[in-house]
Formats: C-alpha cells, sequence, structure tokens
C-alpha cells in the first residue's frame, strides 16, 4: 500500500502526524434508544485495533459511523485530522453535502460480514467498478490493478467468476480487494470471518495479515482471538456502549483487569 | 436382485429394471384433448363463416399494415413514457421526502382509478378545456395586474390543443400515463426487492445516490422488474385498440372493423384481429425471454454449473486458489 507508514517506521510522534482515526464522547441513538453512549477512540497510521465485544454492544454501529453510514447525535469523529460528515465554519457545524460525504468514503474500505458483492458482476468488475465510476480512472490502467490485487488475495484464477459460483472465502477475498482498489488510508472490517465456514477463516484472515503488514490502519470487529492476539496493535473492549477496557491485545488477553472482559473471554477463548 | 455381500460388497450394482408406475388418466386426458383439437380443425376447415381466402386477401391490405404500425408506435411510446415515468415515480415513492411520496401516491391513486376506456376518451376531448397550449411564466397576467400592467403575457411558445391533443397524442398520453402507474409499482417493488446490504457496500465505496441507482440497485431489481413488464407490455398491446374511442384511426383493431363493416364480413375479419395480436404478441414474448436471460446475469444455475465444470477443469493443476499462502 502506497502512503501509508509501517509499522516499523512509526517513529513519526503523533503530535506530528496526528492519529489516522480520532473518536471523540460519540454518542448515536436509534430512537430513543442510545447504542454508543460516549466512544473515544484513537488509532494511528499503520496501526491494526481490534474492536471486541458481546453482541448487541454497539461494534457495528461504531464502525458505520466511522464512515458516516450512520449519523452520530454526539461527539465527533476524525479521520486523517478531517471531520467525517461535517465541516467546520464560524464555530458551527455545517452538515456536508452528499457529495462530500461519498468524497470522504472514497478514503475508507469497509469489509462486511455477508460480503455484499455485486452479484450481477464478476469478480473483476465488482473490483473495477468503483475506481472506474467514482475515481474516473482510465479503464487499462484500473483492468491491471484490479487483476493485480485480485491476484494477492490469491484469486488470480477466478476474475471471470460470479459471487455465486465462488465460496463464502473466496467472496470476502473479493470484497477485500474492491475495497483496496479504492486505495484506502483506513480500513473497517465488521467480523469478516464470521458468516464463514471454519475452515475457510485461514485464508480471509492471511489476507488480512498480509495487508498489516503492509502497513494498512485497520479497525477490525472480530471474535477471533488468535487474530487480535497475533496482529492487532491495540484492542478495545466495548460493552454496552461504552468502552470497558483497552490496551495492548497480548496484555489484555492475558490478564483482564475488568469483570466483563474477563467473562467475555471466557466464552470466546 | 440377490444380495451378495461378502463376494461382491464393492462391486458396482446391477443397474435397475422395475416395472415403471403406470398414468392411465394421461392417456384418457390425451384421448379427449386429441377429439377436441380434431372437432376444432374441422370447424374451422369446413364452416364457410370463416371465409379464409377473404380473410388472407384483407389481412395484409396497406390501411390494415399502416394500422399495424400505428399500434406499434402507439405501444411502443406509451410503455417509454409508462416506464420512464414509473422510475421517477417509484424513485419519488421511495424518497425521504413526504412532499414527493404524497405527489407520488396521489399519482398512482388516480391513474389506476380512472379505466383506460375513460381515460383516453377524457384525453381525446380536453381541447374542451383548454383551446391552447402555452409555456411560459406561470399566473403571468395575474403578476402583471399585481404591477399594474394590463395584459401583461410572458409566453414562449404555444400550439393549439385541438391540433395537438386528439389522435395519436391524445392515445399515447392516455395510455402512458395511465401505464406509468403500474410500472411506479412494479419497479418499487423490484427496487425493495435488492438487499439493503448492496447499496451500503456501494455508499462505503463512495458511489453517490444515482449511481448506486443505476449500476448497483436499477440492475438487480431488474429481474424482478422485467417479468411483470413482459405482462404490461402484452396487456398494452391490446389496449391500444382502445384508443379507436379517442378516435384514432392508424390502429390495428380499428382498421379491421373498417373493413369487417364494410364488406359485411366481420366475422373472418375478427379472426384476422386475434391472428395479429396473436403474432405481435409472440414476437413481445420472444423479446421478453432474451431480457430475462440478460438480467439473469451471475445468478443462473445453469451458468453455475457451467463455470463450475470450467473450474474443475482449470482447478485441476491443484492451484485452485484456496489462501494461505498468500
Ligand atoms: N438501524 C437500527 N435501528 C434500530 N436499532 C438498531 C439499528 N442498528 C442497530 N441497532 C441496535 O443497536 C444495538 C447495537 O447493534 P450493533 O449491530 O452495533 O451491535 P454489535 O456489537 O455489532 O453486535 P453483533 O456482534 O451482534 O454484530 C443493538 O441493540 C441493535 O438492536
Ligand atoms: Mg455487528
Amino acid at each position: 500500500m502506497t502512503g501509508v507508514t509501517l509499522p516499523g517506521q512509526t517513529g513519526v510522534p503523533a503530535a506530528e502526524s496526528g492519529p489516522m482515526v480520532h473518536a471523540e464522547q460519540v454518542h448515536k441513538s436509534f430512537g430513543s434508544i442510545e447504542v454508543l453512549k460516549g466512544i473515544d477512540l484513537q488509532v494511528r497510521a499503520g496501526e491494526v485495533c481490534c474492536l471486541l465485544g458481546p453482541s448487541g454492544s454497539g461494534k457495528s454501529t461504531f464502525l458505520r459511523c466511522i464512515n458516516h453510514l450512520e449519523k452520530i447525535n454526539a461527539g465527533w469523529i476524525r479521520v486523517d485530522g478531517e471531520l467525517i460528515g461535517y465541516r467546520e465554519r464560524g464555530g458551527k457545524l455545517h452538515e456536508m453535502r452528499e457529495k462530500e460525504v461519498a468524497a470522504q468514503r472514497r478514503a475508507i474500505g469497509m469489509v462486511f460480514q455477508r460480503f455484499n458483492l455485486f452479484p450481477h458482476k464478476t469478480a473483476l468488475e465488482n473490483v473495477t467498478e468503483a475506481p472506474l465510476l467514482v475515481r474516473k480512472e482510465k479503464r487499462a490502467e484500473v483492468r491491471e490493478r484490479a487483476a493485480a490485487l485480485l491476484e494477492r488475495v490469491g484469486l488470480g484464477d477466478k476474475l471471470g467468476n460470479y459471487p455465486s459460483q465462488l465460496s463464502g472465502g473466496q467472496q470476502q477475498r473479493v470484497a477485500i480487494a474492491r475495497a483496496l482498489a479504492m486505495k484506502p488510508k483506513l480500513m473497517l472490517f465488521d467480523e469478516p470471518t464470521s458468516a464463514l465456514d471454519p475452515e475457510l477463516v485461514g485464508e480471509v484472515l492471511d489476507v488480512m495479515k498480509d495487508l498489516a503488514h503492509d502497513g494498512m490502519t485497520m479497525i477490525v470487529v472480530t471474535h477471533e482471538i488468535g487474530f487480535a492476539r497475533e496482529v492487532g496493535d491495540s484492542l478495545v473492549f466495548m460493552d454496552n456502549g461504552v468502552v470497558v477496557e483497552s490496551g495492548n491485545p497480548r496484555e489484555v488477553i492475558a490478564d483482564p483487569k475488568h469483570e466483563r472482559t474477563k467473562a467475555f473471554l471466557a466464552k470466546v477463548l | 436382485m440377490s444380495v451378495d455381500t461378502d463376494k461382491s460388497a464393492r462391486a458396482r450394482p446391477e443397474p435397475i429394471q422395475a416395472v415403471p408406475v403406470r398414468h392411465p388418466g394421461r392417456w384418457v386426458a390425451v384421448a379427449v384433448i386429441g377429439v377436441l383439437v380434431a372437432m376444432f380443425v374441422h370447424l374451422l376447415v369446413t364452416n364457410q363463416a370463416f371465409n379464409w381466402s377473404f380473410m388472407i386477401d384483407n389481412m395484409f391490405r396497406p390501411p390494415i399494415v399502416a394500422g399495424v404500425r400505428g399500434s406499434i408506435a402507439l405501444l411502443v411510446t406509451s410503455m417509454l413514457i409508462g416506464i420512464v415515468l414509473g422510475v421517477v415515480i417509484a424513485i419519488m415513492r421511495l424518497s425521504e421526502n413526504p412532499v414527493l411520496r404524497g405527489v407520488s401516491w396521489a399519482y398512482t391513486w388516480f391513474f389506476r382509478a380512472v379505466p383506460r376506456l375513460v381515460l383516453a376518451i377524457l384525453f381525446g376531448n380536453l381541447g374542451i378545456l383548454w383551446a391552447r397550449i402555452e409555456f411560459g411564466l406561470p399566473f403571468d397576467r395575474q403578476i402583471g395586474a399585481l404591477f399594474g400592467i394590463q395584459d401583461f403575457e410572458a409566453r414562449l411558445f404555444g400550439f393549439s390543443a385541438v391540433d395537438i391533443l386528439t389522435g395519436f397524442v391524445a392515445g399515447m398520453l392516455a395510455l402512458g400515463l395511465s401505464e406509468a402507474a403500474y410500472m411506479a409499482e412494479i419497479i418499487r417493488a423490484g427496487i425493495q426487492s435488492v438487499d439493503e446490504g448492496q447499496t451500503e457496500a456501494a455508499q462505503a465505496l463512495g458511489m453517490n445516490r444515482g449511481q448506486i441507482l443505476r449500476r448497483i440497485v436499477l440492475p438487480q431489481a431488474m429481474r424482478v422488474i422485467v417479468p411483470p413488464t413482459g405482462n404490461e407490455t402484452i396487456a398494452m398491446l391490446k389496449d391500444t385498440s382502445l384508443v379507436a374511442f379517442v378516435p384514432v384511426s392508424a390502429e390495428l383493431f380499428f382498421q379491421l372493423r373498417a373493413v369487417g363493416s364494410r364488406t359485411f364480413q366481420v366475422f373472418p375479419m375478427l379472426v384476422a384481429a386475434t391472428i395479429w395480436y396473436l403474432l405481435l404478441t409472440s414476437v413481445l414474448l420472444a423479446g421478453q425471454h432474451y431480457l430475462e436471460r440478460h438480467f439473469a446475469k451471475g445468478t443462473s444455475r445453469a451458468g453455475q454449473a457451467k463455470a463450475r465444470l470450467r473450474g474443475m477443469a482449470v482447478g485441476g493443476g491443484g492451484a485452485t486458489g484456496g489462501g494461505g499462502g498468500v
């Protein structure tokens, strides 16, 4: 990945570059139900942040707030220094137009639990669609890059297959390639392996590890403790709309401080 | 079949040679249908009222062929209006703006409530309401009066309503506007049948609403939209005969009836109409078949099976793209 600091070289102090993702006091309600109750989070460039928590704790909702698929009710989120969804002008917040929100989303890749590939397009077309349509790049260039990305996720021989002709693991790898084709500076993963048969989980995690080693900034909602321990730079444990505990994944997993973290880890380990 | 376990346990068993189930009922049905078909053919051949030679002589005469052309033109233009306007109304219906939703609802309500025959006659007589149709600043006279100008007119162009709103255009509008109400419902159902995850994935890639609709949602909705639209098109082909009441004369049924009543050979001309409509409908059905096949891309089971075979051929070398060493 270009333009992203490699993990080994992050000698740059946070003060100079600022975190890639910075969320403060994020609140989100659906009707009268408050789902996020003041989330704070910082992820530095090149970091992999693993988001854990029981079902219904608001992990997906928070992830969707980061690329403005959900509007937040209070607090703010910055990605690479840019306020998401709003513009500050004269001490006031102005809602962004649909076009500006779309422009912000281009730099943020997202991978969904249920893949959400476009079923009427082949693997290659799934990957080329957005660069052609949104970034208005040249067809030949995009095609080449898309083929290289699919090759990289191990699907070089499946360019012409429709999603219905691919296994779950293969579909999810196409979805990752599709997000990468937009050259994002941040990747969001929402339980990317939860819908997969156990024997297919490994192939998707391998692609994600590869991506992490290349220095991609990633926020990963997952129940794969092994992945969090091995690849994660930070771990955030959420419950009931708040961050209960966070820190180095190896330390938190080995020695959770909070009762709820202990109870959750005991169940998934 | 003998079961000889110890010797031939792994050998391939003999193919089953059982007596198939008999279906006597089917044979009775075939016999009954056969007799009925024979009676019908006998009627067609022997009954003089059909007057086949007269029918064939008249079926392809220039005014009739012009009528066919008129009916097809009416079908194509009114379905185009119906589909384009239907998409707009469907999108309005799904909009977050309550005013647009309301307008869309009212439109659908009105044009589904009024019979097409009534609409056709109504549109043929709209000239009674307005002698001329003009485009320009709305309420120009009133605005002029407000500023003290007498007879202020700000009109760009206009035409006589009687010239335009009779005949073909009136029929086309009556059928097209009414069709839009039905098409809107079909298109709305199609759009709603597409998984929300598709829109989300497209949004996450930075596509805007128009791009998502055109490139992601509508192509998938087409699978749901095309079959009922085929139905609508066939129904519309038959409804083009209603414009005879506008009145429009360059239309198939009008022309056939005209020949029938002029020559006192009403029945052969009705049969001719039946045959013409059968022919045209068959063409439409063939078109629908190809459209459905086109929009089944990525979902057809036949396609899947073929690709699996291809995959097997490719995967023979052991490079099936399974993960691991990425
Ligand atoms: N669109 C919505 N409307 C109303 N409530 C919602 C909506 N989306 C999520 N919720 C509610 O918000 C809460 C948090 O949901 P969320 O999907 O973020 O949880 P999660 O931590 O991702 O859980 P899981 O592990 O099951 O995916 C749940 O109680 C859910 O019912
Ligand atoms: Mg979730």
